[in-house]
């Protein structure tokens, strides 16, 4: 149980910035989500926390103590891997004793700690066999028995529910999940899933390009996005964009697509005619006269309720979500976009914009 | 999945077959029978006249205290060449595993041995350990070390098992190097966070991952020291000084070549090509089951 800082830390290879200066402070028993697209830099950042790679410059602080130079042997932290990398030769009960055989504990109290780990995952019966033997909802385990039995000061994920199929997956996220706040042992999980990032954090990490784009809390992060990569990227279907101008005042938005919202929660700063991107998810668009007419072009029915992709005036698409079965959907859909639904970001730089 | 192909006829596949069957018949099937043929007749040293004498030949040659202390000294030399070729190709590999630059060229000069001609090989090494002309040899010499194979049994087998077990390196390198790449990052990476130090990620986790390469070439370097190193002991030692470096093979030659004892010679190949069935069999048994982890 420890805290974990980074300062600043940077990452290239080569001439390739992988990461420009990530700063993260994780309480004692706090659930970290890393999440990105691939190629955003969020494994790097994990592997520089494992010690699996040296940071360019920028520090980590576990527990207080700066470790950017030690070896990952030296950081009591436990990682559990995408492939699971449960080592092929040795049975389920050596895969779990190997840390603690070389950390010099006593046979007696490797063979309690196992087994209470295994206890807990369920996979007491399995100790003697030997990984190939496993299915990967097993492996899974093992690798989590793994890293529990040493008892370390930081969990590390490393996408480790990629590789399940669907069903096991949303149940093993439970349980890592419960687990990881019975144990409350600080953890940082790096995955590609929004779903899984929303579900298992405490704080999200939400990676774009190397950089943190927000660091908030996932409902934080899914009400108030702080760029439109970070608004399109958490919620499903992904946040509807429009291009919209900022009327004089600062009060309403015009936008392209005609109608002109007025800005509920009050008047952001700018020129008129600033271009704008208002961002409203598709959850939040209502069926309704008097609003805009949606092109149909797709209608995806999901049994309760129905994502419906279109076009509107002015050729931008609009994916909405409506609590409805998908039949009766007619070619022309009027549709309600509600004012206070929007999120208002700066049309150049994508950045949130919030009311002066 | 096997793709089988149909033929009109048994013109063509016949045709096809022929030239690997006529190089498999002549210079495999028809010496091995000669031999096997040859094992069970006594001949005059002139050639002139033989007879049937049954397993009398395989019966002398067990008997023979020297056959025996050839075959002693085959076993010593061949596990002294597997062990030194498999230890110094894993130590090679593991290095050029780690290097990050110039790990191509090196590689690839670590596989030149093995394109050395045996013969040729020994006479590197003669040229070095030549107790008069010898770079190696005269520097020994001049340090107080009575280094001369011409007449040190021991130093002269300690000659050809390093030579015979430089030129497999190479070979063995290349598989080690295959095994080695072979072992997913992320085990060792695992390793390294539970806490074991390079040494001990190499022993408990390489080395046992390795294990079912090491077998492999185990029995290869074996059968390589038994039956590959005529050349080497030939042109280093002749099998001498006395009979310290005379291998179960380097005898044949020895028997049926100079003393022109065709008999016990062609018994001797066949007790060898009873060897050679049986480590080939160990190793297409073994390699049949592939993964043993």
């Amino acid at each position: 149980m420890a805290t974990l800082s980074l300062d600043s830390v940077k990452k290239q290879f080569g001439t390739t910035q992988v990461l420009h200066g990530i700063d993260l402070q994780v309480a004692d028993g706090e659930m970290i989500v890393v999440v990105g697209a691939s190629g955003c830099g969020k494994s790097t950042l994990l592997r520089i926390v494992a010690g699996l790679e040296t940071a360019s410059s920028g520090t980590v602080r576990i527990d207080g103590r700066d470790v950017t130079a030690l070896e990952p042997a030296d950081r009591d932290i436990a990682m559990v891997f995408q492939n699971y990398a449960l080592y092929p030769h040795m049975s389920v009960f050596e895969n779990m004793a190997y840390g603690l055989k070389i950390r010099g504990m006593k046979p007696a109290e490797i063979r309690r700690r196992v087994d209470e780990a295994a206890q807990m995952l369920e996979i007491g019966a399995l100790l003697d066999r030997k990984p190939r033997q496993l299915s990967g909802g097993q492996r899974q385990r093992v690798a989590m028995g793994r890293a529990v039995v040493r008892e370390p000061k930081l969990f590390l994920f490393d996408e480790p529910l990629s590789n399940l199929d669907a069903k096991l997956r949303v149940q093993m996220r439970a349980e890592i999940r419960r687990l990881q706040k019975r144990l409350g042992v600080t953890s940082l999980f790096v995955t590609h899933d929004q779903v899984e990032a929303m579900t298992l954090g405490d704080r999200l990490v939400v990676m774009h390009q190397g950089r943190a784009a927000q660091v908030a809390s996932p409902m934080e992060v899914w009400g108030r996005p702080a760029d439109t990569y970070v608004a399109s990227f958490i919620g499903s279907p992904a946040m509807n964009f429009l291009a919209a101008t900022l009327e004089p005042g600062g009060g309403a938005a015009a936008l392209k697509a005609g109608p002109t919202i007025g800005l509920t929660d009050g008047p952001r700063a700018g020129e008129a005619g600033m271009p704008l991107t208002l961002g409203i998810r598709p959850e939040h668009i209502q069926l309704g006269e008097g609003g805009l007419d949606l092109a149909v072009d797709l209608v995806e029915p999901l049994g309760s309720e129905t994502v419906i992709h279109g076009t509107i005036p002015g050729g931008e698409t609009l994916t909405v979500r409506l609590p409805v079965p998908a039949s009766g959907i007619g070619a022309v859909l009027p549709v309600i976009l509600p004012w206070d639904a929007f999120h208002i970001f700066d049309g150049a730089s994508g950045r949130r914009i919030d009311p002066a | 999945m096997r793709k089988k192909v149909i033929f009109k006829g048994i013109a063509l596949p016949w045709l096809l077959l022929l030239p690997q069957l006529l190089i498999t018949g002549v210079f495999f099937f028809w010496p091995a029978g000669q031999a096997i043929y040859g094992s069970f007749l006594r001949e005059d040293a002139f050639g002139l006249s033989r007879q049937f004498v049954g397993f009398e030949n395989f019966a002398e040659v067990l008997a023979d205290p020297n056959y025996l202390a050839s075959g002693w000294t085959t076993v010593v030399f061949s596990f002294s060449v597997a062990f030194t070729a498999l230890s110094a190709a894993l130590f090679l590999a593991v290095q050029a595993d780690k290097a990050i630059r110039g790990a191509n060229g090196y590689k690839t000069l670590l596989i030149w041995p093995y394109a050395v001609a045996p013969a040729i090989a020994a006479v590197l090494w003669l040229f070095m350990f030549h107790p008069q002309i010898g770079l190696f040899g005269r520097m020994l010499n001049g340090l107080g070390i009575g280094w001369d194979y011409r007449l040190n049994g021991d130093q002269a087998m300690l000659l050809v098992i390093l030579a015979a077990a430089w030129k497999q390196v190479s070979y063995n390198f290349i598989f080690f190097m295959a095994g080695l790449q072979s072992i997913p990052k992320a085990v060792l990476e695992a390793a390294a966070i539970d806490g074991a130090r390079p040494m001990r990620r190499f022993w408990t986790i390489i080395f046992p991952l390795l294990a079912p390469t090491s077998f492999f070439l185990l029995v290869v370097n074996i059968v390589y020291a038994f039956f590959d190193t005529f050349g080497i002991i030939h042109a280093l030692t002749n099998g001498g000084p006395g009979q310290a470096t005379t291998t179960l093979i380097y005898k044949v030659y020895v028997d049926g070549v100079q003393n022109l004892n065709f008999g016990s010679s062609a018994a001797q190949s066949v007790i060898l090509m009873v060897i050679v069935i049986l480590l080939t069999a160990v190793q297409f048994r073994f390699v049949e089951r592939k993964v043993h982890y």
